[in-house]
Formats: structure tokens, sequence, C-alpha cells
């Protein structure tokens, strides 16, 4: 094969600042439109109550004569079955289920990695007992696991939360743990070992900032997936209690009506669908600039 | 081989013994008293305490997961609170309508991604491979429930092309009832010469089927083209090139080939996942199948069917897993060695 003449510069040769990110996100715009997604939603979730036009509606408020009305001027998105407008119940959804991502992969990762670490530092019969167990987890779809957790648990965000987290933790011990693993095998390591440092300092200072890349880019992937499960579950009923204005109890509750009255479902469907369309794409983007080798299955 | 094969039966039955112990403490905690669901509406306290006695759960946990232990070796998987049937016969009959559901999802999720992934393959970083890598995003972040809905309100309810719910015309019941030999709709209508009965199977398919393959699909085409990119480079596949070969050819037979293997893994563990995906896609079409039965089952609080369809689908995706290990192994003997 004969190379096209690169119009990239000579190896060695300084782009100017600023430059090679530019290319980087040239080469990259689901990334740069992910990216773009995910902060607009953050924004609308931060400023909903400035940018609802009827902010009161996403709480406990009821219009008995506006029920049920479609789409039109005052109600972009119509109206529910109390009356209540649904743009500004999706509006305000938007601080719902990133708020739930971020504390569900918080509590994973709290749960997951130091697990990993342990097992893959450690190997031996506690690397053995922590993946057996770790095996039993994955074993269940992690709707299913969160599903049975919910339903024993009375339905609140909270309990969802935790029902997810408690699903969500071995796929972080299992990224970690292999990661963990090949560094700790290391001849640097070895000689970390030989020279005494503490055993907490070598965990801390080069087991886990080496092994962290890659749970960066499977943790922002992640973030769609559990806005997902986490509408299933509410979907269910398991999840988010009336009046929350939860984009996946909205769908459930639209469900008995939309025969006639298709708004109530669509729209805060198509929210779900773009926010977790969005840290998706994100996700997928940073994997691609950061970790190009990997792939992951979920 | 053989050495292979058993240290992975024996780490899937560990596993199995796990997830029946999990399942059930998990259950066992349930707050509602599913003694008194049981007993019907307004028992009196003796009717209560006599189906408490009845179902055996005046005992204590240890005895009650013992004795579930035992019951699951023995093909007991407890009675229903609900239906009243043996939970094992109710799950026998609820399952072959979900495999079925789910196995034409994953085959319209194979028959779309394999060309897409290819494609997006062929001409890396071309505006066609951003659109695909977009769509299978879009595939991956579809809430399923929600697309059920809106495809059934569009397909059935506007357009009146396909039917909205139910696995056959109920007007087939007598005109053509179907004789249940396998379970499977699709398989013994035909056996048995149906094929009215088969045509409205399968409208009825359609719907589910495409909203269950909306994930997989998503996720298949992601995965082919990560591997048909990652082998296409290698010595073997530059050889077919250098030796003539057409430009298709070198993707679609030499490329994809090596690519079949992390796919299959990647297939099986998406078919478990699916299963589950039945949870909010069945109630939605009215398809008889495990989703259905576990929606029910959650709504009614009955614990030994929720426990029986957790622990069923658990069931099989270690199984599918286990084969697909030892097939892959069998294929590929580097496996085995790790």
């Amino acid at each position: 094969m004969i190379e096209a003449p690169s119009t990239l510069p000579a190896a060695g040769a300084r782009l100017p600042r600023g430059e090679t990110l530019r290319r980087g996100l040239a080469a990259n715009p689901l990334l740069v439109a992910g990216g773009l997604m995910s902060a607009l939603i953050l924004v609308v979730a931060l400023l909903a109550p400035l940018l609802a036009p009827f902010p009161a509606d996403a709480g406990t408020a009821t219009h008995p004569f506006l029920v049920l009305h479609p789409p039109s001027a005052q109600h972009w998105f119509g109206t529910d079955n109390v009356g209540r407008d649904i743009y500004s119940r999706v509006l305000y959804g938007a601080r719902i289920s990133p708020l739930i991502a971020v504390v569900v992969l918080v509590l994973a990762c709290a749960i997951g990695v130091p697990l990993g670490v342990a097992a893959g530092y450690f190997g031996g019969w506690l690397d053995e007992a922590i993946m057996r167990v770790t095996d039993i987890f994955l074993a269940f779809p992690s709707l299913l696991l969160a599903l049975a957790l919910a339903e024993v648990l009375p339905p609140s965000l909270i309990t969802l939360t935790i029902a997810i987290a408690v699903t969500w933790w071995p796929w972080y011990t299992r990224l970690i743990r292999g990661q963990a693993a090949s560094v700790a095998g290391r001849p640097y390591i070895e000689s970390c070992r030989a020279l005494g440092i503490p055993r907490r300092r070598i965990i801390f200072r080069h087991i886990l900032p080496n092994s962290i890349t890659p749970l960066i880019v499977q943790v922002s992937l992640d973030v769609g997936g559990v806005i997902l499960t986490a509408s299933a579950l509410s979907f269910l009923g398991l999840g988010a209690q009336e009046p929350t204005p939860d984009w996946g109890l909205m769908v459930s509750d639209g469900q008995n009506y939309f025969l006639t009255a298709w708004w109530v479902v669509t729209f805060p469907g198509i929210a779900i669908l773009v926010t977790a369309f969005a840290f998706t794409l994100l996700g997928d983007g940073l994997r691609d600039l950061l970790d190009p080798k990997r792939i992951f299955l979920r | 081989m053989t050495v292979y094969v058993a240290r992975r039966v024996a780490l899937a039955v560990g596993v199995v013994a796990g997830v029946i112990v999990l399942t059930f403490v998990i259950a066992h905690v349930v707050p509602g008293d599913p003694a008194a669901t049981w007993a019907g509406p307004h028992p009196t306290a003796a009717q209560v305490a006599a189906a408490r006695r009845y179902l055996g759960l005046d005992r204590p946990a240890i005895v009650q997961l013992l004795s579930y232990f035992g019951g699951i070796l023995s093909g007991n998987w407890g009675v229903s609170i609900h239906t009243h049937r043996p939970v094992l016969s109710d799950l026998a009959a609820a399952a072959p309508a979900s495999l079925e559901l789910v196995t034409v999802a994953m085959l319209i999720a194979l028959v779309v991604a394999v060309p897409l992934g290819l494609i997006s393959a062929r001409w890396p970083g071309r505006v066609g491979d951003h659109t695909i890598r977009a769509g299978s995003i879009l595939g991956v972040s579809m809430p399923i429930f929600w697309m059920a809905l809106i495809l059934q309100l569009f397909f059935s309810q506007r357009l009146h092309v396909l039917p909205a719910a139910g696995e056959y015309s109920p007007g087939l019941l007598f005109s053509h009832p179907l004789t249940r030999l396998t379970g499977f709709g699709l398989i013994d209508a035909p056996l048995t010469g149906n094929w009215p009965m088969f045509g409205s199977i399968l409208t009825h398919l359609v719907l589910p089927a495409v909203v269950i393959a909306a994930y997989p699909a998503g996720l298949l085409t992601r995965m082919i083209r990560a591997q048909v990119l990652d082998t296409v480079g290698d010595a073997h596949v530059q050889m077919v090139r250098a030796l003539g070969f057409p430009e298709r050819a070198v993707f679609a037979r030499f490329a994809m080939k090596l690519a079949w293997n992390p796919v299959a893994a990647a297939i099986a563990l998406v078919f478990g996942y699916s299963l589950v995906n039945t949870f909010l896609v069945e109630a939605i079409f009215d398809w008889p199948g495990l989703g259905s039965y576990a929606t029910t089952a959650i709504a009614n609080l009955d614990r030994p069917a929720i426990l029986g369809v957790t622990l069923f689908i658990a069931l099989v995706y270690v199984v599918v897993n286990l084969v697909v290990d030892i097939i892959q192994a069998a294929i590929d003997p580097r496996i085995r060695l790790r």
C-alpha cells in the first residue's frame, strides 16, 4: 500500500496550543455531540425552576379544568391526567435521573473498587472468595436483581438507588481486579515492596492510579444504563411515587390514557431516550479518546 | 478439554447454589404477608394461620432455605400464591413464549447488526460510520417500555397494520385451534399444518420482538464494528487482500470470521439480558410469557412465583454462558489455558 502524503506535521514538531485537542474533537463528532447534549441536560436540571412555565406542576398542584389537554402554545407538551403541565414536569425530571445515576455510580464504586483492589493486589484465597461472590451477583442481569430487591423494599427513589447500586458494583470489582492484578505483578511494585514502602502507600500511590482509566471510561458509559434501569423500575411502580416528576413514572401513568392522549407517554419517554443517548455518546467518545483498545460488554 | 469443562461446570454449579441462596435471602424479607394473600380476601386469623402452616412459612428461615434448596433440586419449586399452581409448571408453560420472543428478537438484531457493523468498519470515520454508531447508541439507550407503547400506538392504533396485543387472533381459537406440542407456537403451528395460526402468531410477534431487539442490535453493531476493525489489519487478512480477494470478501468472509467468537459470547450475555427485558414488554403486548408472569407475580406479592422466575432466568443465564464458554474453548484451544 502506498502511504498518502500526510498533512500532519512531522513527529516532534509541536502543535500550536489547543490544536491537538481541536483535532481530537474534530475526529470525534459523536463525543462533541454527546458532551454538548449532556451539558445542556445538566443546565436544564439546574435551571428547571427558571425554565419551567409552571413550576408548581412539578409537585402536588392539580388543575381539574386542564385535564389531558393536547400540546398547545401554552402547554408545549400538553397536560396530564390531573391537568399538570408536562413540559414543566419533564424539565424537573432532569433533576432526578442524572442525580440517581451519580449516586448509584458513586455507591457502586465505593463497594466495587476496594473489593477489586483487594482481590487483585492480595490474590490467593481472598481473591477467590471475592470473585466467587462477584460471580454470583453477575449471574443476574442487573435489572432482575434490582427488581427483586426493589420489590422487597418499600418503593421510593432511595430504595431504587440502593437496589441498583447493589447490582452494579460487581462489574467494577471485576474490572479493577484485572487492572490491579496486572499492575501488582510488575517489577516496580516488587521493588517498592523490597524497599519497605508500606502496603497502603503502594496501593494508593501506584495500584489505584494505574487502574483508574478504564474505570472512568466504564463509569461514564454506565450513566445511560443506570438511567434506563431506574426508569424501568419506576415504570414498574418500584421506584419514584406520585407526585415526583420522574420520567419513568410519568410514562407509566400515561399508559392508562395513551390511546387518547399520546403526549402524556411520548414526551417523558423522549426525555429518557435523549438523556441516556447523550451520556452514552459521551462515554463512548471518552473511551475512544482514552482507551481505544478495550471492548465493553454489558 | 475434559478438565476445562469439569472446572467450568463446577464453577457454574457453585454460582447456581449462590443464586438460590441470594434469591431466597432477598425474598425472605418481603414485608407483606404472603399467607394473607394466599388465604384470599378478608381471611380470619385462623385461615391465615392455616395458610401459613400450609405454605411452610411458620418454620425458621434456615429450615425454609434448606427445604427450598431440596425442593428446587427435586423439581418442587413451590406453589404460586396467585395461581395456586406449582411454580415450575407455571414457568414451563410461560417459558416457551418468552424464549420464542427473545430468539426471534436476537435474529432480528443479528440481521441488522452484521451488515451495519461491517459497513461501519469498512469506511470508519465517514458519515455512514458516524450515523451507524449514533444509531447503535440510540438502540442501546432506548427505554424499551416506552418504545413498546409508541410502536403499539403507531402501528396498531393509528395505522391498523399490526395487531396490538395477544399471541394470536382470538378468532382462530375456534376455526384453527393451536395444538401444543413443544409449547413454541412458531414450531407447533407449522408442525400441525396450521398455517393461518402461524401467520397470526408471526404478526403478533413482530412488534414485541422488534422492541426487544433494539438493545441487542445496538450492542452487536458496536461489537462487530470494533472486532472487525481490530482484525482487518492482521497479517492474514492483509494476505487475503494481497491474494486479490475483493474487498467485500475480505470483510464479510475473513475479518468477520474472527469476530464471531467474541460476538457469540456477547449474544449469550445479551440473551439473558433480553429475557429480563420481557418483563417490560410482554405485559404491554399481552404476550403470555415469563415477563407477563413476573409482572403479575410482582403485583400480587407472589413470593414463590417471583423467586421461581428470578431463579429460572438466572439459571438460563448461567447455562447459556456455560455452553458458550465450552463451545469457544472447543473452537479456540488457547481459552482452555486461561
